[in-house]
């Protein structure tokens, strides 16, 4: 069952997107269409809301293929490309049921009027959700391709095949391309999700390496993100901001910057922006205004974690825990930002009553909804088309920018592009929550864990739940009063929890004088989860010496959205700075889609979490973020970068699950326990 | 002001205190230099300044004024991608792509100067270059493989 996230900022409104099928040929030509219907409880889940059937239509559409008179495969799906790499994969997916070269196929992602509604790419749902729905549409595109031939050639359907655009008679040895077999239809099919798909042990293309099907273009520089678009007439944007959150907008003179040839000023309410043909006048545009703001005192990142306790309802209940062994600690998490490179970007055209905005977002259906009733729109007259993006992390669900072009636009009359610059990128997006979690826990001589309370202030709920056999353990979430925007990011809290949790075992690990590893398998008892210890361990050489002075190891397991992880850390600590020299991550998510990405998914996953564990870490003051600049803010870079070895387990026998996720709740904790073993002293804190 | 870009010279009215990447991507549509932070640290907006990788956020036109500038659009020759290219193709060195271009500018600035670097003298040619998506490793193995190809 998809996670409702804690902290989706927007879920996207109560949406039916079913065209009349004549409307399909209309949009997209003749020839034949493979709808997906949900089912109706799986439509429930899938938007987080009921209700639907009552507008008289109870299914809804999860996807749909086409292949056109010319034999062309389209696959449609409201998911989007931020560098997860799910256009590659999902072809792999549609390639493996069509019989037919990835090549051939292209998929059309995140675009309100031509794809089927979507929550959002999010919540790492789209292998286990979007892929399997595609194999079907695809699995059913091909059974009636295979009846097309059959009936063209009177043939018995089982002697025939689909092969690489084809289907063959393997038995006469005739073939038609699909085109040859579509051209002059208009067919459409409904399925329902409950057609047999071809299980992972049988998978020829999904399962393997393949190359990212649009790279070339990312290489020459031909991608046009959204910040790379240029529509004929189209203005630049910028908006003014205010100093601090919460602030409001007393006066504004936009007299001087009206005056300016070819500028354009909007003050809507406490909204304020410019547009221009020529972006180098946007800066003395925006500093031409002067205005005058409200603000208001606001707490600070010294306060945080005792202004998320003391904001966050009663205080918790300890229960008594009966143990040879008690340990108790409290650890912290500092908000962080996602840093995506491409800084949020909109374009944004008007045709009378009816807005398009083109812009790199998560959630394109419900942004639309944001625009809707920003303008006071129908959704039927606004759509958001989300072009490839300069990755998100969880932090391009809101709508914001596409907001204020489509405001700049209406104003201007002509289409406005606007990029927010990083520093409001830092500023004005959302943060990953920060958060408090105090533990405490008890465990027998043996090693065996007696009691657990685990309570999370703010940062949420995500692999709140140890894996480990715990009787009555206790697991809370506190929601608390956030003293800064803050919404989901890559793995949600779950990171959080890991950090805590893993800490946490090697405290009481310590506490009971067992070794950590043994610690954790003592209590380990859930076969896959001894898997990914053993496997991370077993590469590491995990029990050898230590021959270096200031060296130290660290190990961690864990488990989240339907994936198994554990890391070993080998680092140096020399005057109080930190080196990570070697990681061994092994993970396991079901049955591998493609090694190669998975890989690469992983050691990114491991590249950024190395940031938050480390060094990242936002810094506020009465409504003002003090370190907004790249140059302020440190993300890894190759000075960073470890000897990382990824250990894959592969089971061909479960459902694949996401993995661009949960791979990152592991260094934190592994980094925490490492340095530990190094210097005998116990980081609570993160960044460390 | 007087500029060649790649190969071609162009007459711009801008102001030459201007940065060269904003003339580049709003002006002539050269968009494969990305904005990152327009303060010198991300390495997205790298370009050549008479084949030396430069952040083109930071460089006004007046200091590329009577120099070649080189920018990813210019690197593929006739078809033929250039080694730095075919290797990022060939490791798949990347996820979302946005810093891409800029990666490949710094390594084939490098590759210019140093035909055969060691893995530390690439981490520390690209030590400017920000992947968020976390795929260095596989960047250094990209500009290795670059270096014994080219």
């Amino acid at each position: 069952m998809p996670e409702i996230e804690r902290y989706e900022l927007h879920a996207g409104p109560a949406y039916v997107f079913a065209p009349d099928r004549r409307d399909f040929f209309k949009l997209l030509g003749g020839g034949l269409v493979v709808l997906l219907a949900l089912r109706t409880e799986a439509q429930g889940q899938e938007s987080g809301r009921g209700g639907r059937a009552d507008r008289g239509r109870p299914r809804e559409i999860g996807a749909w293929l086409h292949i056109s008179e010319l034999g062309a495969v389209t696959v449609y799906t409201g998911k989007v490309e931020m560098g997860q790499n799910i256009r590659t994969s999902l072809t792999q997916a549609v390639a493996d049921e069509l019989h037919t070269s990835p090549a051939r196929i292209e998929l059309v992602m995140g675009d309100t009027m031509l794809t089927p509604f979507d929550r959002g790419t999010f919540g790492s749902r789209t292998t286990p959700d979007m892929a399997p729905q595609l194999r079907q549409v695809a699995a059913a595109a091909r059974e009636m391709l295979i009846g097309l031939a059959a009936a063209k050639w009177q043939a018995d359907r089982t002697v025939l095949a689909a092969e690489d655009g084809h289907v063959r008679n393997t038995v006469s040895g005739a073939s038609l391309t699909f085109g040859e077999l579509t051209k002059g239809q208009k067919l459409t099919t409904t399925i329902t999700p409950d057609a047999r798909v071809t299980p992972a042990s049988e998978w020829k293309i999904a399962g393997h390496d393949m190359r990212k099907v649009n790279a070339r273009s990312i290489v020459t520089g031909q991608q046009k993100f959204t910040s790379d678009m240029a529509l004929p007439g189209m203005l630049h944007g910028r908006v003014v901001r205010p100093n601090s959150f919460k602030a409001q907008l007393i006066s504004a003179d936009i007299k001087p910057a009206e005056q300016m040839p070819g500028v354009v000023v909007v003050r809507d309410g406490d909204f304020i922006g410019v547009a221009c043909d020529d972006s180098a006048r946007l800066r003395p545009a925006t500093e031409a205004i002067k205005a005058e703001w409200k603000t208001v005192p606001q707490t600070n990142s010294r306060e945080l974690y005792a202004w998320l306790k003391s904001h966050a309802g009663a205080p918790v209940e300890w229960k008594p825990i009966e143990a040879d062994v008690h340990a108790e600690a409290s650890y912290n998490v500092a908000y962080i930002a996602h840093t995506p490179l491409e800084p949020r970007c909109a374009v944004a055209q008007w045709e009378g009553d009816r807005l398009t905005v083109w812009t790199g977002t998560q959630v394109p259906f419900g942004v639309r909804t944001e625009l809707a009733e920003a303008f006071g729109l129908p959704e039927a007259n606004v759509r958001v088309v989300v072009p490839p993006t300069g990755s998100a992390y969880g932090g391009k669900h809101t709508g914001e920018c596409a907001v204020e072009a489509a405001r700049l636009a209406k104003a201007a009359g002509k289409p406005v592009k606007l990029q927010w610059t990083r520093e409001e990128e830092f500023t004005w997006a959302y943060f990953r929550p920060a958060g408090v979690i105090d533990v405490r826990s008890g465990a027998l001589k043996s090693g065996a864990i007696t009691g657990w309370q685990f309570h999370n202030y703010n940062s949420g709920g995500s692999g709140i739940r140890s894996p480990y056999n715990i009787p009555n353990q206790i697991a809370e979430f506190h929601a608390s009063d956030s003293p800064l925007r803050q919404g989901s990011y890559r793995g949600l809290a779950a990171s959080a929890n890991h950090f805590a949790r893993e800490s946490h075992m090697d405290e009481l690990a310590h506490a009971a004088g067992i070794e950590p590893v043994s610690f954790r398998m003592k209590n380990a008892s859930d076969p896959r989860l001894r898997a990914v210890i053993e496997a991370s361990t077993e590469r590491f050489r995990w029990g050898r010496t230590k021959h270096r002075a200031g060296q130290g190891f660290g190990v961690m397991a864990g488990f989240e959205k339907g994936g198994y992880v554990s890391a070993c850390m080998e680092l140096t600590v020399i005057n109080n700075k930190v080196r990570i020299d070697r990681v061994v991550q092994s993970f396991e998510c079901g049955a591998i889609v493609n090694p190669d990405q998975l890989k690469n998914q992983i050691v990114g996953a491991i590249m950024m979490a190395i940031g938050g564990a480390l060094s990242e870490s936002i810094e506020f003051e009465d409504g003002r973020i003090l370190n907004p600049r790249l140059s302020q803010y440190r993300v890894p870079r190759f000075s960073d970068m470890p000897e990382i070895d990824v250990v894959l387990v592969d089971r061909k026998d479960l459902p694949s699950a996401g993995a661009g996720e949960t791979p990152i709740v592991a260094i934190a904790p592994a980094v925490a326990n490492a340095i530990f073993d190094a210097t005998g002293k116990r980081l609570r804190s993160m960044p460390l | 002001m007087d500029l060649v870009i790649n190969g071609v010279r162009r007459t711009l009215r801008s102001d030459p205190g201007r940065p060269l990447l904003y003339v580049l991507r709003d002006e002539l549509n050269l968009t494969g230099a990305k904005y990152g932070c327009g303060e010198g640290q991300c390495g997205a907006c790298t370009v050549l300044l008479d084949g030396a990788p430069v952040r083109s956020c930071r460089t006004t036109l007046q200091a590329a004024q009577g120099k070649q500038v080189t920018t990813i659009e210019a690197l593929e020759q006739n078809g033929r991608l250039h080694p730095v290219q075919q290797a990022f193709l060939d490791t798949d060195a990347l996820q979302c792509g946005y810093c891409t271009t800029g990666m490949i500018m710094s390594a084939a600035g490098l590759l210019k100067k140093n035909a055969d670097p060691s893995a530390a003298e690439i981490k520390s040619a690209l030590q400017g270059n920000i992947c968020r998506c976390g795929t260095y490793p596989r960047i250094v193995e990209a500009v290795r493989r670059a270096a014994r190809h080219a």
